[in-house]
């Protein structure tokens, strides 16, 4: 089956280690697309027309640019126009941020736009002020609905992390191809075993995610 | 002098749209004034203004003698004093029956939480709703719902209690106990005005029969008057639309 060159020498601790940066890249670019994404979000419930005009051109070309292009665009482009090098890490970070703030900001707007006048309307009646409705009424609902959504973007994040292969780090499937590569003679069956575990690995990373968010959306469904 | 409610000469417009135009009235403690009218004339727009949900453009509304509409300075505190219960179910979805009735005494009013919630208690006990306390919103009829509401605004010590069509988007079976909630509060003298299709509930329940036309008072009577023998052609009309219903 091939199974055997993941033990051989080195090969799981270098297909961990590579997880590891996808994971660093993913985590991080998470981070970064929720904290921004919660303010982009925020700012165009404003409805203010130049923010709303921004966000949507911004929305557009993410939907429209394959993270790919993106990412060659960055790490290729950026070099040559400003002449800073930068590392495979950092575009993929840069992208991927770009790209999940895009996603984050989506949602948060979604949510905010999907509570029902009414509940802003009742609160006043009760004599909430502003501050007391959104803290009590409006906020606690919204989380409710991001939380399930914005772990899905997360997964969906992590996954996609695989792009970054593309140009060059050194991420799990890349490091499943130079096994591949390393063992085409003594194993030529080896893609089969390799391309499971990594297979594997993603499950393990992302199964408890998707499993926590279809528990909360459960919870709270309303 | 015991006006609770006085309205002077209230005007309102939607931009261009005027929709009430030079509205008084003036309700008196533990009156109950039903507002009928037709789809359309402004009959919840009028309860909005009283509550300050919406802005006025002339005129004045004023509860005990003090101004509320347009606001100076803290309207939260008139707020509490008027209670409104909407069309749509409004509970915080995310709340359970008795987190949905305390949480504003316990926020706006900074009432004891003890206390608070034996009150709660008692007034749910007193729509047949004990068994729910501990549910969701989500997990109650449209009904029960509506009688929940009903009791989120009681819970407040209003003076004045506002009903926009409490039970137009219920199922006709569920009509009747959210109905018999509001007859009780009559009961207790309690001072409301009450926006309503159910034209037999509005014949039992009110004092005093308001019917609005067009943004305009058009009548101002007695629930026996204006069913029996109104005055004005206007709500003879509007009163054939529901000899089909009843
Ligand atoms: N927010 C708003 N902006 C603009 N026009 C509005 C707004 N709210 C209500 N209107 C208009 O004001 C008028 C009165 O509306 P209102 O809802 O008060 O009528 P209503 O008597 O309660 O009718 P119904 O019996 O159908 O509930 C209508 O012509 C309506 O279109
Ligand atoms: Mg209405």
């Amino acid at each position: 089956m091939g199974i055997e060159v993941i033990f051989k020498g080195r090969n799981l601790i270098r297909l961990m280690e590579g997880l590891l940066v996808a994971m660093k890249i993913s985590l991080l670019s998470v981070v970064i697309s929720i904290v921004l994404g919660i303010i982009l979000g925020m700012l165009m419930t404003l409805k203010k027309p130049g923010i709303t005009f921004i966000s949507r051109i911004y929305l557009e070309i993410v939907r429209i640019m394959p993270q790919m292009v993106l990412l060659f665009i960055v790490y290729f482009g950026f070099a040559k126009m400003t002449g800073i090098n930068l590392s495979a890490e950092a575009s993929a970070v840069i992208v991927f941020s770009f790209w999940g703030t895009a996603e984050m900001a989506d949602l948060v707007r979604g949510c905010m736009a999907s509570i029902p006048k009414i509940q802003y309307e009742s609160s006043t009646a009760l004599g909430f002020t502003r501050l007391q409705t959104y803290v009590h009424v409006i906020i606690p609902q919204i989380i409710r609905r991001l939380i399930p959504l914005s772990i899905n973007l997360i997964t969906r994040m992590i996954k996609t992390t695989s792009l970054v292969m593309m140009i060059g780090i050194v991420e799990v499937l890349k490091v499943g191809q130079q096994i591949i590569e390393a063992n085409r003679k003594s194993a030529p069956n080896a893609a089969f075993g390799v391309f499971a575990v990594i297979f594997l690995l993603y499950f393990l990373a992302c199964w408890p995610i998707s499993h926590f968010s279809k528990y909360l959306e459960k919870k709270w469904e309303n | 002098m015991d006006e609770i409610l006085k309205i002077e000469h209230l005007n309102k417009k939607f931009d261009d749209l005027t929709v009430l135009e030079d509205i008084s009235l003036e309700v008196k403690k533990g009156e109950v004034v039903v507002v009928v009218g037709p789809s359309g004339c402004g009959k919840s727009t009028f309860l909005r203004c009283i509550n300050g949900l919406e802005t006025i453009q002339d005129g004045k509304i004023l509860l005990d003698g003090e101004t509320v509409n347009p606001p100076l300075g803290n309207i939260k505190n008139y707020r509490e004093k008027i209670g409104m219960v909407f069309q749509s179910y409004d509970l915080f979805p995310h709340k359970t029956i008795i987190e949905n009735l305390m949480l504003a005494p316990l926020k706006v009013q900074k009432r004891n939480k003890v206390e608070v919630r034996k009150e709660a208690e008692e007034l749910l006990e007193k729509v047949g709703l004990s068994s729910k306390k501990d549910n969701y919103p989500r997990q109650l009829s449209g009904g029960q719902k509506q009688r929940v509401a009903i009791v989120r605004a009681l819970i407040m010590h209003p003076e004045v209690l506002l009903f926009d069509e409490v039970t137009a988007a219920l199922d006709p079976e569920m009509v009747r106990e959210v109905l018999d909630v509001i007859m009780e509060l009559a009961r207790q003298n309690r001072t409301m005005l009450i926006v309503t299709h159910e034209m037999a509930f509005a014949k039992a329940v009110a004092d005093r029969v308001i019917f609005m036309d067009g943004g305009v008072i058009v009548e101002d009577t007695d629930p026996k008057s204006f069913f029996e023998n109104p005055a004005t052609e206007r709500a003879k009309k509007f009163l054939s639309t529901f000899e089909y219903n009843e």
